[in-house]
């Protein structure tokens, strides 16, 4: 049970931004999407959601082509938690989630209450019980990535794609947030996750995979993935170690050197 | 499939009714009340039938289509383009309809053939949903979509202009002008067979518009990956808006604001969700420019009030207050 990324290629106005990238999201894990600045990771994750044209490879869903498939039918499958997180209107908290229904809706159907049961779970797994008549306008930026989140859960997709969910949050809303996405995991679902925070990535992830001038270059692992020669190769940066018990860390200490600019 | 009404649609719908009955009762002949029910019934005399049946009916029932279409555009669109701001005037429809009723004044057509007014500005309303379509295909952006409208708009504007600038006479000058202010005056049923089937056309292709727009205010790519069909949406929510619009500018003249302001009305009363508030905007639409055309009946010195310049007039200060009253929860 596996979303798949084969060889996926997309050219963006002349600009190779994918040059074949590859990865797979079993159901049950948590997969870190790292790489630097520029380097593929919001368009390998717009491809697997269909958000943007490829111009070969394919995305599969348990190994069936996923092209041939309606929007509607690949949002019941996948969901999206999108970067930033725009609302455009002043809509309530509780509104906001249940638009995560609307996959499983036709265009004139209401919330039955089974969708309100899954709504009201959402809520509680991501405790936003409290928000849920406050404006999404009114929010502090953590309750807001909180909201977002409980929008694409109660979808109730198998697989999940967060593109930087933790990027400008407080410390604890950013655990809190990775403590959810780790949960979902251990209720069966697949979720993958852009980040940046190579900490927390080596801390949530059960596996990673760094992607570098559209290219994949390490996948699997964390320490497979995180090695001093992969970090000075993909963010010329130098990591700081150390080890707590049988657990691993490691944080961005140091420039080692500078980006190429000229590839 | 749910279809009962919310009890804002129902108290709208009820008023509309009460308030597009009184107009019924109220014009330039002096008709007793007795009468104008008998008329309705039609065991009145045929002098006062044709007042009520031929002159003040057709005026009510077209007030009603225009200013639902108004309204439910407005809605629509300011959903689509996720802008509070936007309204049927931004997508260039109601400046190329008044363009295509100008040029039939302008060359004369008008006089020889009276429907050609309506038949030219549908066509031009025709024509900036065709260029409008082929943006919207052409690329996905919304922003492109208000820039190409304001493009549109802005030449159609300079070509009315134009066409006042090189009037051939005073009488078409005037005929020009008075085409722009919109007016509901003397139109008969044949106006309504004339218009009606695009404006409901309209209303029909935007139907089930509302989950997209809902979807569409977390943005584009959250909508499409809720599996709303966007090029679609768009498609629906612009032609169908064009199409009712344009043919509602037609027969009406230019009427500004009721796209505007009518959405912002509603949400005062039933919160932001742009696919709630589609109907009831319609309804609402339909009651302010009912109200609006009981008002050019007022006579006022020695001339006319055209209905444009009402709805201006009602709809300017109106909005002022909702945008001063809704201030800060709007960002």
């Amino acid at each position: 049970m596996t979303l798949d990324a084969h060889n996926i290629h997309v050219t963006i106005k002349d600009n190779a931004i994918l040059k074949g990238a590859s990865l797979s999201v079993p159901k049950g894990k948590v997969i870190g999407l790292i790489g630097p600045n520029g380097a593929g990771k919001s368009t390998l994750l717009k491809a697997i959601l269909g958000l943007t044209d490829i111009q070969s490879g394919q995305i599969t869903l348990d190994g069936e082509e996923l092209s041939g498939w309606s929007l509607k039918d690949r949002a019941k499958k996948i969901s999206y938690a999108a970067q930033g997180a725009p609302v455009h209107w002043p809509l309530d908290v509780e509104h906001i989630i249940s638009l995560g229904r609307i996959p499983h809706l036709d265009p004139w159907q209401e919330i039955s209450d089974a969708d309100q049961n899954l709504i009201h779970q959402a809520m509680v797994k991501t405790d936003t019980l409290h928000l849920a008549k406050r404006l999404t306008t009114t929010l502090s930026g953590g309750e807001r990535a909180c909201v977002m989140l409980a929008r694409a859960i109660v979808s109730d997709a198998d697989y999940l794609c967060a593109d930087e969910p933790i990027a400008s949050l407080d410390p604890y809303h950013q655990l809190r947030i990775m403590d959810i996405l780790r949960g979902l995991a251990t209720d069966g679902h697949g979720v993958l996750i852009v980040l940046h925070d190579l900490t927390l990535a080596g801390r949530y992830c059960d596996e990673l995979v760094l992607i570098n001038k559209g290219q994949i270059l390490a996948q699997g692992p964390v320490e497979q993935v995180l090695t001093t020669e992969n970090l000075e190769l993909a963010y010329h940066i130098k990591a700081s170690r150390w080890q707590e018990e049988d657990d691993h860390f490691l944080s961005p200490w140091k420039i080692s050197g500078r980006p190429d600019h000229t590839a | 499939m749910n279809i009962t009404p919310s009890p804002l649609t129902l108290l709208l719908s009820l008023s509309l009714l009460i308030i597009a009955f009184l107009s019924l009762f109220i014009g330039a002949a002096d008709i007793p009340p007795g009468d104008i029910m008998s008329a309705l019934f039609g065991t009145a005399q045929s002098s006062t039938e044709i007042i009520i049946l031929e002159l003040r009916l057709p005026r009510v029932i077209l007030g009603i289509m225009a200013g639902a279409s108004l309204g439910l555009s407005g809605a629509a669109l300011q959903g689509l383009l996720r802008n509070p701001l936007a309204d049927p005037g931004i997508i260039g429809v109601s400046a190329t309809a008044g363009l295509g009723a100008v040029i039939a004044i302008y060359f004369g057509l008008s006089a020889l053939f009276p429907l050609s007014i309506q038949i030219m500005s549908m066509g031009g309303a025709l024509l900036a949903t065709l260029i409008l379509s082929l943006v919207s295909r052409r690329d996905s952006s919304v922003l492109t979509l208000i820039l190409a409208g304001i493009g549109i708009s802005s030449l159609a504007t300079a070509s009315i202009a134009l066409a006042m600038n090189f009037a051939p006479n005073p009488m078409s000058l005037q005929d020009m002008i008075m085409w722009l202010l919109g007016s509901l005056e003397n139109r008969t049923m044949t106006d309504i067979t004339l218009a009606g089937p695009f404006i409901i056309g309209g209303w029909v292709i935007m139907r089930g518009v509302g989950q997209g727009l809902d979807a569409s205010s977390l943005g584009e790519d959250t909508a499409q990956t809720l599996g709303i069909n966007l090029k679609r949406l768009r498609m629906k929510v612009i032609i169908g808006s064009a199409i009712s619009v344009g043919a509602t500018v037609s027969v009406c003249g230019s009427i500004g604001f009721i796209g505007l302001v009518v959405p912002h009305m509603v949400r005062s009363l039933i919160g932001h969700a742009p696919g709630r508030l589609l109907v009831p905007s319609a309804l609402m639409g339909a009651i302010l420019l009912t109200i609006a055309d009981l008002l050019t009946r007022i006579p006022v010195g020695h001339g006319q009030l055209r209905l444009g310049v009402v709805t201006a007039f009602v709809g300017s200060p109106l909005f002022l207050y909702i945008i001063y009253k809704t201030r800060g929860t709007m960002r």
